[in-house]
């Protein structure tokens, strides 16, 4: 098989065209890492002869076996970062040499036209692959933050900084010191807990008064439906920092600001137009023959409604709690106001640290609270995936 | 505001060299017995130096009166908005404030503080010179405020700049010699402080700064001084930005305060040496905030008398390197908490660091601020 696929190769455009894109990619790789090591012009070279050369062997000596070849070109790369750069440099050899070698296969096996019929020109597949290229990009420019947070927060030292012992993978450069700051400073640890105290009644209240607001207002007889439902999407729309301003001069005149439950409220408010608008969402496909079917074996509405309609709309309301537990926990602009010293949430914490010291023990609560988020989003869909399968649908 | 006030001022602070002699008992308050309250909260700056309030003085506080609380609300930079929304609102949370001279004259007139006498509200020296004559008069610049320290906005400059050929800028004007010392420079997004340095290298003596500054060309001027280094220029908010800029490499030259590039230089032993030439000098204290209830103000004045006594801020000094702002502090600061290094020699009221120093005026800072302001963010916008 891939005997045949080479030499469909061969026959088409022969191995030049692939020699030449890699070692292309090969001297952007050589760019940045002679460029690290103070040598962007030989870096850049070898980067290119590498590349070429990868490509040549692919679709040569090296042609019928894969694994081998990237292998090859992952060992040949990391042991030039090791005698160039060390341990950090063999990593990142290692790293670049990895994809090299997949660029080099991809473009000797004709990957590229991968998921195009036979006939798309050459102009479809530069365009499907420009295509795919975006995409990637867009996702790296979204991660690629949080990605260079999360080693930064294992810093030995007190800046935001990549050190040079971090950069060489030295031990010494790296630490937990900033994790024990967080978990031994009172502040940091008052901080979490008022806001674990804050974020669940907030986000239950608003999943409360938001899925009867959208059951409510997704029945026909309800007047001034439009009004009323662009009222209570407001807190979404409006600048938060004046939402925050009249909750502030509101709440004072009325004891509740610098209390527990002022922030509760606050936050509930907020929390309220995201249940709104997932659970009217999931109501669209909800088949209103059902409740009345329901009401004529018998079931009052209470009974209707919790067998019936709130099993269905179910994801719907998940996803909007979630949404507004979110927003409770990672709200800084309304706590600010609303809140008294006393009740420092970790965002408010996080705030203070930020403007008055910057210190990496920020990085370490962010990276705890990234990984908290994606063992949350992990486990609702693992459940959402159980339910729809156990229900017979396929996860879609 | 001029060379005398300058020297007033460092004499009046130097003999950090003298032994450190046993701890003073604190005397008791005026209001000791009356009804207090037990919780209080006290407004600051965060970090390093509220950190060395809590050492020096809160702390020790609490260990005396186990059920009285602290509640510590990170806001003096934003001290004067806050307490006017907070009067406004008629609802005042806050019990004790720290703020800048500048903001405790403007907290003063705006009638947000409350005055003070302060004879009353701070214990004497333990030789029994008055509160007033201990401070001097350099240190109470306004009715509301109660000094604690002298603090000042000095350079920091990373010591391995290839490019300077083995040259460290020594003078304030190296600063806006980006020929002798390339490289990027980090500065306060504020006129404070940089229209003062960019006069004086334009040849204005030190005396006639404020004068120049009160004029259309003396600003003009001092912002095509400004000019020069525009470009290469990070303008920081937070003290903490600058030290962060340093180590990182980003900028090689930068102002901040004082106890940031301590912090810096000695506790975090980075790359960084200060340039004292020209340090400009500021001050910090306690205000109270007007209208508080009687008991709550009971509890604060109990505490200020403690907070602000001789042993106390002599006491903060060993956690931070800002000058105590009573002459009878100054011998009894001694060797920094952990590290064990004498602190004097990075005290900015040290005399051969205060040599050359310059005096904010903040009384004329107080009048031209929202017309300088204005005029140096539109300059910055350009």
């Amino acid at each position: 098989m891939a005997d045949l696929t080479a030499a469909e190769i061969a026959d088409r455009s022969g191995p030049g065209f692939a020699i030449g894109i890699t070692a292309l990619a090969g001297a952007l790789f050589g760019y940045i890492a002679g460029n690290t090591l103070g040598a962007g012009l030989i870096g850049t070279l070898v980067g290119a002869v590498l590349g070429a050369g990868f490509a040549w062997v692919a679709a040569g000596p090296l042609s019928g076996s894969r694994a081998g070849g990237r292998w090859a070109a992952i060992a040949l790369c990391a042991l030039l970062g090791l005698v160039f750069g060390g341990i950090g440099g063999a990593v990142g050899g290692a790293v670049i040499g990895a994809v090299l070698g997949w660029i080099a296969y991809w473009m000797v096996r004709t990957d590229y036209r991968k998921g195009l019929p036979p006939y798309a020109t050459a102009g479809q597949v530069l365009w499907h692959n420009a295509f795919l290229f975006i995409c990637g990009f867009i996702f790296f420019f979204l991660i690629a933050p949080i990605a260079v947070v999360i080693p930064l927060s294992f810093n030995a030292e007190s800046f935001f900084t990549f050190t040079p012992e971090m950069l060489a993978l030295d031990p010494e450069g790296y630490s937990l010191r900033h994790y024990r700051d967080f978990f031994t400073n009172a502040d940091w640890q008052q901080a979490m807990w008022n806001s674990l105290k804050i974020a669940p009644v907030a986000t239950l209240l608003a999943v409360g008064f938001g899925t009867l607001a959208a059951i409510g207002l997704s029945q026909s007889h309800i007047p001034f439906r439009q009004v009323i439902m662009a009222i209570l999407i407001s807190p979404m729309i409006v600048p938060l920092i004046i939402s925050a301003a009249g909750m502030y001069f509101f709440y004072s005149r009325i004891g509740l600001q610098g209390t527990y439950w002022g922030i509760v409220l606050a936050h509930a408010a907020l929390g309220i137009p995201f249940v709104i608008i997932t659970v009217t969402a999931t109501l669209v496909g909800f088949d209103r023959s059902l409740t009345r079917a329901s009401a004529n074996l018998g079931a009052d509405p209470v009974t209707t409604f919790f067998k019936v309609q709130m099993p269905l709309i179910l994801p719907g309301v998940i996803s909007g709690g979630l949404f507004a537990f979110i927003t409770s926990f990672d709200e800084v602009v309304v706590v600010l106001f609303v809140g008294s010293a006393g009740q420092k949430t970790l965002p408010w914490q996080m705030f203070i640290g930020l403007r008055e010291q910057i210190s990496p023990t920020i990085l370490a609560v962010a990276t705890i609270l990234v990984t908290i988020s994606i063992l949350l989003l992990t486990t609702l869909e693992l459940l959402r995936r159980r339910s729809e399968r156990l229900r017979g649908m396929s996860p879609g | 505001m001029t060379t005398k006030k300058i020297l007033t001022l460092s004499t009046a602070l130097v003999g950090f060299a003298g032994m450190a002699t046993a701890q003073m008992e604190a005397t008791e308050s005026p209001v000791a017995g009356m009804e207090m309250a037990d919780e209080m909260t006290i407004v600051s700056w965060g970090g390093a130096y509220q950190e060395s309030q809590l050492k020096a003085y809160v702390e020790p506080y609490l260990e005396m009166n186990p059920d009285v609380s602290v509640t510590w609300d990170e806001s003096s930079a934003e001290a004067v908005a806050g307490l006017r929304a907070q009067t406004e609102a008629n609802n005042l949370t806050w019990d004790l404030v720290d703020v800048t001279a500048a903001d405790a004259m403007r907290l003063c007139d705006e009638g947000l503080a409350m005055e003070v006498d302060i004879d009353e509200v701070a214990a004497p020296a333990p030789d029994g010179t008055s509160a007033t004559d201990d401070f001097t008069e350099d240190m109470l610049v306004s009715d509301c405020f109660i000094p604690q320290i002298a603090y000042s906005y000095t350079f920091g400059y990373r010591n391995d700049v290839a490019e300077w050929n083995g040259n460290t800028p020594s003078s304030i004007c190296d600063v806006f010699d980006l020929e002798a010392f390339p490289g990027q420079r980090a500065l306060e997004r504020r006129p404070h402080n940089n229209m003062e340095w960019a006069l004086l290298c334009d040849g204005v003596a030190m005396e006639d700064v404020y004068d120049t500054l009160e004029t259309e060309e003396g600003q003009d001027r001092a912002l095509a001084v400004l000019d020069r280094i525009k470009d290469q220029t990070v303008w920081w908010t937070a003290g903490a930005d600058t030290p962060q800029l340093l180590a990182d490499g980003e900028v090689v030259f930068g102002s901040t305060y004082n106890g940031r590039l301590f912090s810096a230089i000695v506790e975090q032993d980075q790359p960084i040496e200060m340039m004292w030439d020209t340090q400009s000098f500021d001050l910090d204290g306690w205000i109270i905030p007007a209208g508080l209830d009687e008991p709550t103000l009971n509890r604060v004045l109990d505490f200020l008398w403690f907070a602000t006594d001789t042993q106390r801020l002599a006491d903060q000094a060993a956690y931070i390197s800002y000058g105590p702002a009573r002459q009878s502090s100054a011998p009894l600061v001694g060797t920094h908490a952990e590290l064990g290094v004498e602190m004097a020699p990075h005290m900015p009221t040290n005399p051969e660091n205060a040599q050359g120093a310059f005096v904010q005026n903040y009384e004329w800072w107080a009048d031209y601020r929202d017309e300088l302001d204005a005029k140096f963010q539109a300059w910055l916008a350009q």
